[in-house]
Order: structure tokens, then sequence, then C-alpha cells
């Protein structure tokens, strides 16, 4: 919401610097995002007067002026332009000026004459015709700047004299004198003898001009189909001639309404009332404890006929309408308005049109009620019905866009169609033009849903639709339509009809609410007394009776004693609220378990050179096929985002593998090496309580590099899961995911349950990411919180020396290294403490088909020293079993 | 003989002195006290004395022995300390040679700044709790009192799973609330961080997914007084002592009063900045006092229990931390950028 602070004067007088309104503003509630001081970049530009204009001596084309601007001495400015003449008035840059985009004016030499500033032009002030219509230059085409196309063949000849003819009725004709007229015209003095007035602004004594002697017209370019360059200086631009109340010497800011600052407020949902320009004028005056001004619109009318008899109003669905207010407007004159008026609307970013149409802006920027207003000719049958849309109901709106309407569309219609779409625009077919003589002012309440929803289906949030959505007061519709009838009769712009019609269906009742300050002041833990509650309370248009509270119509947001408190604490100062530390019971924070490891497995990982990642839990649904899950894979069941911001991140992962892989390629492709990542993060499978998901939390490795192998990212699991003291862990092969290779995968097991996966990814799958040999494990956050071991407890140190046995065996290949060290561990006895696999050999010296593996065994007894003799029947009894079970035998 | 063991002790001191390594040592000690060295040699003429003079030789002999025993130890010492003197000289390394690298991995800038502020909350009795992520548009929205026209459950907000709005990716950590006064009893303080999920497309202060830390605390006489006063407190431990602080009115459904908190702005001062924008100040986070209704919908007497809730993006505040000035670096996971934390 947009704020222009003069506006705001006129309901409450602030002085304050607008740093200082801000951020009092800011502070009380209304937050100021930005300040935008209108005429900030203007400076030492005043309003001079033409005295003196002459030919400039090195020139064909310059004026040197000679200008009043409150000075003892004229000023001395060359200027290119030829609109202006002696006795206007016009803007000067001075000497050390500033303008608009950060133009520094000085003054200098044109040609040798000396120019000591700048006539502006309405550009150079940051202006455009929308804000002067008046200062639209019309240029004729001046025969003394005549460039013919080609020199050979000029249309007119160079030394043309007064009377010669040109063509048809015109002809060449010498201004004599040039007087000015106050309606902006010229009254021209011509030789041959006669006399015209014309609206070019270009014309001066001495001039040649081609004159239509048929309609007593000074011809434009276009007149006589003549180009630009032919008539270079004859352009529609130049200095800005000023018709405005001011005075040589004047500052330039107050007359283009540079003066201002306009304030940008975020004005939050619970509060449409400050929507308005009187709304937060009330904030502003309890904020800076100032009187608040408010106006009472007063309507002459006695328009001519009886309003009623003109027109009635039926509302179909009542609910969705809850009050409905109009008032008609006769014989209206379609203008521009006023310069006031329109400095406003371009303040508050409203762009001008005509009166009628500035009106209902104008009355919905103060009072923050929209309002529309109907060509009444074209309300067929004088009569307005505000019902549902048909299905399929065509209408066109002031845009020009078409829509297809259904039920849920709120209309203003006539007896026979629709002719707006109610609360967000009106309809073409009854749209304001320049001939509109009979106006209706709609001022009415919209159910609030019914329009947002109306909007957002047919995309169209329109200034009016983004207030009735917020929900507006329906008391505000009468002082409104009023003030738009009262303003017609300021700007003469119609007849105001006697009466109102006004549809009540659901009128609100006051609000009243019992004043409660030991409560307030105990959510607060302020100590407030309550005269000063009521002082608030009172500034912001509380009626406060004893204890009880009258909430103002528009204050929907106030409905119980929380809602006072704030209102309290907002003027009391939110910064003067004390500062106190908690009482009370105190309360056990800390981790739990299952946050504990979290934390645990994140420093595992990281102690094993894992990166930590952040990936998006949503994914592309071809991610799947890019990890080679098949495409009846159950796995691909997945939460499906109904409004995606796009395919890439519509569905919900039920596995963490393809994000990993993402961040490895997408790591790859900057060209890092050696890259090892972890993400603790969840995946979302189906079937969780309440239709929502089962959130899994999964710890996911992922690495490629020199130093990567499939062993060293078995070591980091292991490490890992030493490091939360996981026991009776194994590593089973595994040659059914397809996302891994089949022959370098283990599923890792812990007894019954199922941790995760390790391996490598399957080559296609590396490939589908622009990798080559990548490795990953996949682990089960709930699994490895269950296969924790127990805290660690002490065992005394061994107190006899422990004997080393290596033992090298060759078995089948087939005989994993897992199988063997379980056999080994199985039939140890009571004196083995260790095994630790050192060498896997195959090639010469063992059999083809066949494996060699060492192993260094640690044996060692707790009641004495080992001797040979049990130590070798503990070798012994291993070996026989390795034979026995797996077919080995020492090597 | 007297002479002879003069001169032997003469001879042994003098050699001794010039000896240079631990042979040329070990020879000087059995050449003049081994069992054929030259001092029990003489000693073995001891017998062809008269007897008088045997005691006086005896006496003389040991001093002799002993003079040259404290010498060889001298000069042991002294060779040792030379040796050793060579062998770290020649064991010298070039220090500037970079040592040998540990790598480990790097913590995520963002979560190194959620621990630290989990560890500012757990420190003031706080429990750390979180919750679903595909959440019901019931607890995101209705039970914390967003009305059924709120425009942050527009569908161009919000991620659906159902035409329903039923379940939804949750747009706020809030609700967490919701589950904390339903699960946990009275009184409670908790924080609640986790992912969230809104429609914004990636730029450099936007994602679909970002992470929010929520806060809550529940009790009898809870007052507004009581937010202040633990918010400073949290950024007082974030951003140092003395860090000055202030709160704007502000509206959210599930609060009332609410709040934003910002902080003033360490670049300026509180002058005003580019960083700040101008302003002075550089919001934080948004709270307030848990509205009557939210609680009234959790079975909670709003009469008897009180409390203050506060909410913060965890992004902002990492980078903030971290002097990132690119959100998306945050989810890009480059190693290079990492590896900086």
């Amino acid at each position: 919401m947009n704020l222009s602070r003069k506006w705001l004067n006129e309901f409450v007088k602030i002085d304050a610097p607008d740093r200082e309104f801000a951020e009092a503003m800011t502070l009380s509630g209304s937050k100021v995002e930005t300040t935008e001081d209108l005429g900030a970049e203007i400076s030492n530009v005043v309003v001079g007067r033409i005295v003196s204009m002459d030919k400039h001596p090195n020139s064909d084309h310059m004026w040197v002026c000679g200008l009043d601007v409150g000075r003892d001495e004229p000023v001395q400015i060359v200027t290119g332009a030829w609109n202006v003449h002696v006795g206007d008035l016009v803007p000067v840059a001075l000497h050390r000026s500033t303008l608009p985009g950060g133009k520094k004016i000085e003054k200098g030499n044109l040609r040798g004459v000396k120019s000591n500033g700048m006539l502006c032009s309405l550009r150079e002030l940051g202006l455009d015709e929308r804000d002067f219509p008046y200062a639209v230059i019309t240029a004729a085409a001046l025969l003394n700047d005549y460039h013919p196309i080609d020199p050979e063949k000029p249309s007119i000849p160079a030394d043309i004299a007064p009377g010669a003819k040109i063509y048809g009725p015109v002809v060449a004709a010498r201004v004599t004198d040039c007087a000015p007229n106050p309606d902006g015209t010229f009254t021209l003095t011509l030789e041959p003898a006669a006399t015209a007035v014309t609206p070019c602004q270009n014309v001066h004594a001495g001039d040649m001009v081609a004159h239509n002697t048929k309609t007593n017209t000074v011809c434009t370019l276009s007149d006589l189909r003549a180009e630009q360059r032919e008539f270079p200086h004859c352009i529609e631009d130049g200095i800005f001639v000023l018709r405005e109340p001011c005075a040589p010497g004047d500052d330039i800011k107050p007359v283009i309404n540079a003066d201002d600052s306009v304030v940008e407020f975020e004005i939050t949902p619970n509060r449409p009332d400050c929507l308005s320009v009187i709304g937060l004028a009330r904030e502003v005056a309890a904020t800076f404890d100032k009187p608040l001004t408010l106006h009472e619109p007063a309507v002459r009318g006695g328009g001519p006929g009886v309003l009623t008899d003109l027109l009635s109003v039926e509302t179909r669905d009542p609910d969705l309408c809850p009050r409905y207010t109009a008032r008609m407007v006769r014989n209206v004159k379609i203008a521009p308005s006023p310069k006031w008026m329109r400095e406003r609307l371009r303040s508050m970013g409203v762009r001008p049109i005509n009166n009628i149409v500035d009106i209902t802006n104008y009355v919905m920027l103060e009072y923050g009620q929209p309002m529309h207003a109907f060509d009444y000719r074209y309300v067929q049958g004088g009569k307005i019905v505000v019902r549902r849309a048909s299905e399929g109901e065509e209408l066109t709106t002031l845009d020009g866009q078409v829509h297809t309407l259904n039920a849920n569309h709120l209309v203003i219609a006539d007896d026979t169609r629709a002719v707006g779409l109610a609360g967000i625009m009106g309809g073409l077919n009854s749209e304001i033009v320049a001939d509109t003589a009979d106006v209706v002012f709609e001022s009415a309440n919209f159910d609030g849903t019914c329009i947002r929803k109306g909007a957002l289906a047919l995309g169209m949030r329109t200034e009016a639709s983004a207030k009735f959505e917020k929900g507006l007061d329906v008391m505000n519709t009468l002082p409104a339509v009023n003030r738009a009838c009262e303003l017609v009769e300021l700007l003469r712009a119609g007849e105001v009809l006697d009466g109102v019609i006004d549809v009540q269906n659901r009128m609100p009742e006051p609000y009243k609410m019992t004043l409660e300050p030991e409560k307030i002041n105990a959510l607060l833990g302020t100590d407030v007394p309550e005269s000063e509650m009521v002082r608030i309370l009172r500034k912001l248009d509380f009626q406060v009776d004893g204890r009880t509270v009258t909430v103002p119509s528009f204050r929907g947001d106030v409905r119980r004693m929380a809602d006072l408190a704030e209102e309290v604490a907002r003027f009391y100062g939110y910064n003067n609220i004390p500062v106190t530390l908690m009482r009370g019971q105190t309360t056990e924070g800390g981790y739990n378990d299952a946050q504990k490891l979290e934390n645990k497995l994140g420093a595992l990982a990281r102690e094993c050179g894992y990166d930590e990642i952040i990936t998006y839990s949503f994914i592309s649904p071809s991610a799947y096929d890019k990890i080679l899950w098949a495409p009846e894979d159950p796995r691909r069941q997945s939460f499906k985002i109904l409004n995606p911001l796009g395919e890439d991140t519509s569905i919900m992962r039920t596995t963490s593998l393809p994000s990993i892989l993402d961040i490895l390629a997408r790591n790859n492709n900057f060209r890092n090496k050696n890259v090892k990542l972890y993400e603790l993060g969840r995946v979302y499978l189906p079937g969780g309580e309440d239709g929502l998901a089962d959130e899994r939390r999964v710890l996911t490795l992922g690495a490629y590099g020199d130093d990567m192998d499939f062993y060293a990212m078995k070591g980091a699991v292991e490490t890992i899961l030493r490091g939360i003291r996981a026991r009776d862990v194994e590593f089973v092969p595994c040659a059914d995911n397809p996302s891994y290779h089949p022959g370098r995968c283990a599923k890792v097991t812990n007894g019954d349950a199922v941790l995760g996966v390790v391996g490598q990814i399957h080559p296609l799958c590396a490939k589908n990411y622009g990798l080559d040999a990548v490795y990953a494990a996949e682990l089960d956050f709930s699994a490895l919180l269950a296969s924790r071991g127990p805290d660690p407890e002490y065992r005394p140190l061994p107190r006899y020396p422990s004997v080393a046995r290596d033992l090298a065996i060759v078995a089948d290949k087939s005989v994993t290294v897992g199988q063997i060290e379980r056999c080994i561990r199985e039939n140890g006895g009571k004196y083995l403490r260790g095994v630790a696999l050192f060498d896997i050999y195959e090639g010469p010296g063992v059999p083809e088909g066949k494996r060699s593996t060492a192993y260094s065994l640690t044996l060692r007894a707790d009641d004495g020293t080992l001797t040979d003799d049990h130590a070798d029947e503990t070798v012994k009894a291993i070996l026989a079993a390795l034979h026995e079970k797996l077919g080995a035998v020492i090597r | 003989m007297r002479e002879q063991l003069a001169k032997i002790r003469e001879d042994a001191l003098a050699r001794l002195a010039a000896v240079r390594d631990s042979g040329e040592l070990e020879e000087l000690r059995v050449r003049y006290l081994g069992k054929k060295g030259e001092l029990t040699a003489v000693l073995k003429q001891m017998g062809g004395l008269p007897a008088e003079e045997r005691p006086k030789m005896g006496q003389l002999a040991n001093e002799v022995r002993a003079d040259i025993e404290a010498k060889l130890a001298e000069a042991k010492r002294e060779v040792e300390e030379k040796a050793m003197e060579l062998r770290l000289r020649a064991e010298a390394v070039d220090v500037t040679v970079p040592g040998k690298t540990v790598d480990i991995g790097h913590r995520h800038p963002m979560y190194v700044a959620l621990d630290e502020m989990k560890e500012i909350f757990i420190g003031m009795g706080f429990m750390v709790v979180d919750g679903p992520e595909i959440e019901l548009g019931e607890l995101n929205f209705d039970r914390l009192n967003a009305e059924p026209g709120h425009p942050s459950r527009d569908w161009s907000d919000t991620f659906y799973f159902d035409k329903d709005e039923r379940v939804m990716l949750r747009s706020q950590t809030s609700p967490m609330q919701v589950r904390a006064m339903d699960s946990l009893p009275l009184p409670i303080r908790m924080v609640a961080p986790g992912r969230v999920y809104r429609k914004d497309e990636v730029d450099a202060t936007h994602s679909p997914m970002f992470h929010q830390v929520e806060g809550m605390v529940i009790d009898k006489g809870v007052t507004m007084a009581d937010l202040k006063g633990t918010l400073n407190t949290v950024v007082e431990q974030l951003y140092g002592k003395g860090t000055k602080t202030r709160f704007r009115p502000h509206h959210f459904p599930f609060t009332e009063p609410s709040c934003e908190m910002d902080v003033q702005c360490h670049k300026c001062g509180g002058v005003g900045c580019p960083t700040c924008k101008g302003e002075g100040w550089i919001e934080l986070l948004g709270a307030g006092m848990i509205h009557p209704r939210v609680l009234e919908m959790a079975g909670i007497d709003p009469n008897v229990w009180s409390g203050w809730a506060f909410g913060f993006g965890l992004e902002r505040t990492a980078m903030r931390r971290f002097k990132i000035d690119d959100l998306r670096l945050i989810f890009e996971n480059d190693v290079r950028f990492l590896e900086q934390f």
C-alpha cells in the first residue's frame, strides 16, 4: 500500500522527516518498506519568466533568453526549444542544479554565448503529458525551417514570398505579430493581411508559415504531409510552459507536486482497513499522538429524476453480497479530473483516466472501499442484479479479456446479461466512455472467499479483489458512495440524484467485549495502567465505556483479550515491554537417543573423510529409471505433488541414491577429484499414519576417486558400524540390487535385520550420471538405531602373553573369506582371540579354481601362559573344521 | 712401581682425554683396567714388595684405578653426547614441509549454524523434536488458526498431494507446535528444526525447499517479556554480548500479539547500509504469544497456560553467519564450498 504524505496530511498533520516517520510507523505495526521522496533528485530548479528572446548570433535554431528568476538581474540562458515566448513561465534549472536521473546542470558556453542553466521539458523533470495534459506541444511547419530532402528539387522555394501559393488554399504568410491567449493559443497577425488563431507554440513574429486561407489555420507538418526531417526543428517537444499559479523565483517542486514523499507500507492480511489513506491516517495519528481530522461527505443532490424510478437492485445470493449500495449521477460531463486529483492518484501509483473513473479510484484509495461506475444506458431495464453466473456465461472485462464463467463466479448483471465481475472488474459493455451521460456508482460488500476464488480461477487478481478477499468493513459502503457523489459535485462532473439504494443483507452487530487490564498485563509482562490502555484504544476508535469495549466495525481482527493486548502493546511500545527470563518449572532438555545417534553417525562419516550434503526431498520420476529400477518396481510408489514447480521436483523420493548421485555428478562436472559425500536425509514411503508418509531416515554415503574401491567404501561402513558398536554385522553378497554392480555389492545385515547396502554403483547406472567408478552405501537409520550395541564395560587386560599362529589355506574360489573367517571363529575353541586376514593369493602354486587365503591367529589363555601343545591343538581343530565344512586344506 | 703407577695414570688420563668414539674408549678401558690390562699387570708385582710397602702401594694403585675409572666415565659421557649431537643433526627435517594430512569430512555449514542454535536452546532446558514433512493440512493451517481463505493455502504457494488439500508438504515448521501440544506433557519447551516447502522458484534468495527452526514454550504465567528476554539471550549467544535487538508488531494467525525481531546491522551499527537495505536493522525471526484459539484447539486452557513461539529461516541465519551470498550454494553441495567450513 502506497501513501502520499501530502494526502495523509489532509487527515493528520505530521512534520517528521521521512526516516523518522518510517521508523515510528514500523514500530507501531505498519511496516514501511520504502519511502520515495518524489523531489529527491530535483534541486535548485525554480520558476522563471522569459523577459527577452533573441536569435543566437551563431546558430540558426537557438534562442538566447533572458529570465526573471526573482533576482535583481535577469539570467541569460540559451535554449534550442522553439515553443517558448516572452512572458512564459518555465522551469529553470539554475547553475549547479540537479534533475531526475542524476543529471547535473552547470553554466557554460553554447557556441560562444553564456548560458547560466537550462530550461526544462516535462521529461527532464521526470514527468509526462499525463501529469500535465495541457503541456502537449503542437508544432506548426515553419517555412523558414524547411530543409528539402533533395536540395535540387525543393517543394517550397527557399525564397518564397508572403502570399505565394503552396497548394490549393494554402499560401505562405509571414507572421508580423504573435500574441498569446489565456487558453494557451496564439493569435497571429499575418502578411498577406490576415488574423489566425493557432495552438502551435513554435511560432514567433518573423516566422514564415503555411496559412490555409480556407480554414484560416496555420499548417502543421501533417497538414502538409511533410516529413519531420524536412522541418527538423518543428518538433512536438520543447520546454514545459507552466500554467500553474506560481511566480518567478518559486521552487519548482510544489508546482509540479515533487514536494511529496510516497511511503510504501507492508500491510498484514489482518488489517484490510489499513489499505486506505484514512485507515493509515488513523494509525499515524495514534502513533504520533496527533488529532485525526475525518471528513463527513456532504452531498447536495437534487439531480433530475427519482432514483428508485430509474434503478432497482436485486441480490439473489444474499450470503455472497452482505450489502449493496448505489447512487446515480446524471448529465455527466466526462473530462480529465483536476490536477490535484491526478497528482494524488499518480503518487499512489494509479493512472488518471477521466473524472468519473478517477473519482472511483480516488475513493477506493481514500476509504479502502472498491467502487465501480457503470454507464446507465447499458444497464438494461434499469435493474442491477447481483447473482451467480450461469454455466458458460461469457463476459468481456474492461481489460478486453473474454471470460467464460460458471456458478462459482459472482456477477453484476442487468435484466439480461452480466455487466461486471463482482468485486473483480467491470464489464466492457458498461464502461464509462467519452459520451457517457448517466452513471451508477456501486459501492458494495462481497464475500471475501467467493471473490478470492473467482479471481484465482480467472487468474485476475485486481486491486479491488485483493481488498475484498481480506474481508472489508460492511459499514464503509455508504460513506464511500457519498464521498464519490460529493467529489462529482466538487468537480462539477454531473448532477447527483437524491437518495441511496442500500440493500442490507447482513449488517454486523457492533462487537462488544470486556477490557481485562490485569490479564493484558499478565500476558505482556507489563504494568500498563488501565487509563493508558483506554487512552490507546480510544485513539484507535474503540469505544470504551467502563470496562466495555466496542470494537469499531473495520477491526474484524479484534475479538479477544489477546487482540486487545496487541493493540495496547503496539502503542505502549513493544520495545518498552520489559525483558525477563522465564520462571516456572524447569524442563528436561537435551537430545534423545535417536538424536544422539544422528550426531554420532554424522561425526563418524566425517571422520571417514565424508563431507555432508543437503539435497532436495523431491526428485524427478525419471530418477528411478536412472538408477535402473524396473518399471514395475514397487519402490517407485511415491507421494506425487499435484502442483509441482516442475517435473524435476514432482515426487517425494523413496530412495536417497539418485540425490547423492546427482551431487557426485555435479562435483565431477566441476572437476573435483576424490569426492566423498554423506547425507542423513529422509525418504518418503507410502503407508504412514493418517495417510501421511512413512518418513524414514537414511544415511547415504557416496564417493568416487583414485582412493576409492569397494573395500574403501566398505571400510567406511565398517568404521561407522564399529563406531556405534553394532554387533554381529555381516556383509552378504547381493547380486540382485539393480542399482549396484552385481559382483560388488553386499547387503549389510545384523542378525535378521537388514541395515542396508554397500557397493559399487552399476556401470550402466554410473553412466547415466556421467560417472565412471562410483561407490555408495545406504543405511537405514532406524535399523542402525536398533543395532547399536550397549555401552562398553571394562574387561581386564590380559595377564598372560598371547601366541601368534599364521595359517595359509587353499579353498575353492567360491568359498568366501567371510565363510572361512566364521568357520575359524566357530572352531577356535576357548583360546582363539583374534583372526586377521593378511593375504589373498591366486596364481602359480595354487591350483586352478582355488584361492589361497592367509590369516594371523591370536591365541591366548586367561589362566596361564598358553603352551605350544594347546596352541597346536587349537590350530588343528580349526584346520579340521575348515576341511570338513569348506573343503579347505593347509597350503 | 710407584713410578709405573704414576706413568699408567698419566698415560691413561692423557689418552682418555683425546678419545673420539666409543670403540677407542673400550680399547682404552681394556688396556688399562682389563684383566690383562696394565694396571693389573702392575698389581701382580705387589707380591714382590716388602710387607710394609704393600698397603701404601695398594692404596696408590686403588687411587690410580679410581682416577682412570672417573676419567673413563667422563669420557664416555662426552662421547655419547657428541654421538647424540651428530645423530640429532643428521636427523633434522625441514619442518616447513607439510604434515601428513588426515582427511576428515566437513559438516554442512547450515547444520553448523543449526548445531550452535540447538546447543543454546538445550542449555536453556529445551528439547529438540521433529516430525513429518508430509503433513496434514489440518495441522499446517486449521489448527494454527489460518482461516480457510488464508493466502498461504493457495496452490500457487503450497504443494499438495490431493485435491482436498488434506495432505501437503508442510509450508512451515509451525505444525510442530500443534504436534508438541498434542503429544508432550505440559510445561513444554521445545525447538523443532526441519525442512519446509513453498512454491518458490530457485534464485539467490529462494528455494522450494528450505529449513526453519520452530520454538515454543508453554507454561503457567509465561509473558511477552519472557519471550523478549529469552530471544535476546539467544541472540547474544549467537551474535555476541551486547547485540542490539528490537521488536516490531507483526501478524501471524497463530500468535497474538505477534512480533518480528530485528538485530542491529553488524555492518553499519544501525546507521543504514546496503547490507541492511538502509534500515539499520536486519529481520531475524517472527514470534509471538501463542494465540488462545490455538491453545484451545489443543485442549489447553488459555486461562491457565500461556506460551510463546518463534520461527526463523535457517538458511538466512547460516548465510549471515558465514557471509554466504547465494542460497543456491547451500543446495549445490560443491565440495569446494563444503570444505570451507
